[in-house]
């Protein structure tokens, strides 16, 4: 057995493993860090099929930014753990059948008649001065240079949403507004009271 | 050589587990996005192993996308998921049956 496929198989091994951990884990946050285990294992695995750039991408944006939002959500909701897991074995034999089910027919498809060596051989190796963010980058800014700025509306748009959703208006300190400071009329401010002086007479 | 039928059955595994998650922590559902995320892990080891030995760049700007979309996808979610907290005092899925008749 060569080099490639006991790295292969040992990368493999800690994202199955990792993933088992995370979805029979019972703590979130646990379930979180396992998350990042196979994070990290499956850009391993992609690195092993030379896309590094994608690879670095999922640490540094999944790893670096989504996982710690989840960490964040979780230690900011303080979650009743006992009444999560109340059901937690109650489906699991369903599951297990229908992904069974779905391993199996995917296996039919995707085995070594359809998929193996003899059909897709392995690609050489590229040499060192091979770099695959400028090729990558050559086809996003040509090819898909519309999707790549209709991608960035929609993380735009997912900003935008985020922030609407979760923010409220808070009445709990005083603030200006600067609005109805401009707009004020003297009216407002000052209220004229006309009094009529009574005359020496009545006294 | 790894042939790229073991890459594909890798990524099966994977997605099954993901599903299976889907089905154990139904209750859960911070728990349910991070299962999402596993299943689009999955599916992006597929687009990265069939890029790989196609010798097509493609699919790598294929999960580009896939991963923005994710990104964008996680944040909408726990801010819903946040409002649900603030509104509910809890983010099981067996307190969301309002609409239910």
């Amino acid at each position: 057995m060569e080099s490639e496929q006991i790295i292969f198989y040992i990368l493999s091994f800690w994202f199955v493993t990792s993933s088992l951990l995370m979805i029979f884990s019972r703590n979130a946050a646990k379930a979180v860090l396992f998350l990042v285990l196979v994070f990290f294992s499956a850009a391993s695995i992609w690195i092993l099929l030379e896309a590094e750039f994608l690879a670095i991408t999922l640490i540094l944006v999944y790893v670096g930014a989504v996982m710690v939002l989840f960490l964040f959500v979780i230690k900011m909701l303080n979650i009743d753990k006992s009444t999560l897991r109340a059901k937690f074995t109650g489906y699991l034999p369903l599951g297990l059948v229908v992904a069974a089910i779905v391993a199996a027919e995917m296996s039919l498809v995707l085995g070594a008649n359809q998929f193996g060596l003899d059909v897709f051989s392995s690609p050489t190796r590229h040499d060192a001065g091979y770099s695959n963010i400028t090729v990558l980058a050559m086809q996003l800014y040509t090819t898909y240079v519309y999707p790549f700025e209709l991608a960035a509306v929609l993380l735009l748009t997912a900003i935008i949403a985020a922030i609407t959703l979760v923010h409220r208006n808070d009445t709990s300190h005083k603030k200006q507004s600067i609005s109805e400071q401009v707009n004020v009329q003297a009216k407002d401010r000052v209220r004229l009271v006309s009094i009529t002086l009574p005359s020496k007479e009545d006294k | 050589m790894v042939s790229l039928s073991s890459y594909l059955m890798l990524s099966n595994v994977i997605f099954c587990i993901g599903l299976v998650g889907i089905f154990v922590n139904r209750t859960n559902i911070i728990t349910l996005l991070m299962c999402v995320e596993l299943i689009l892990v999955a599916v992006n080891t597929n687009f990265v192993a069939f890029s790989h030995f196609l010798g097509n760049e493609a699919g790598q700007i294929f999960v580009f996308f896939v991963l923005t979309v994710a990104a964008a996808e996680v944040a909408i979610g726990l801010a819903i998921l946040t409002l649900l907290f603030r509104n509910r005092g809890s983010i099981s899925v067996d307190v969301t049956n309002s609409l239910k008749g």
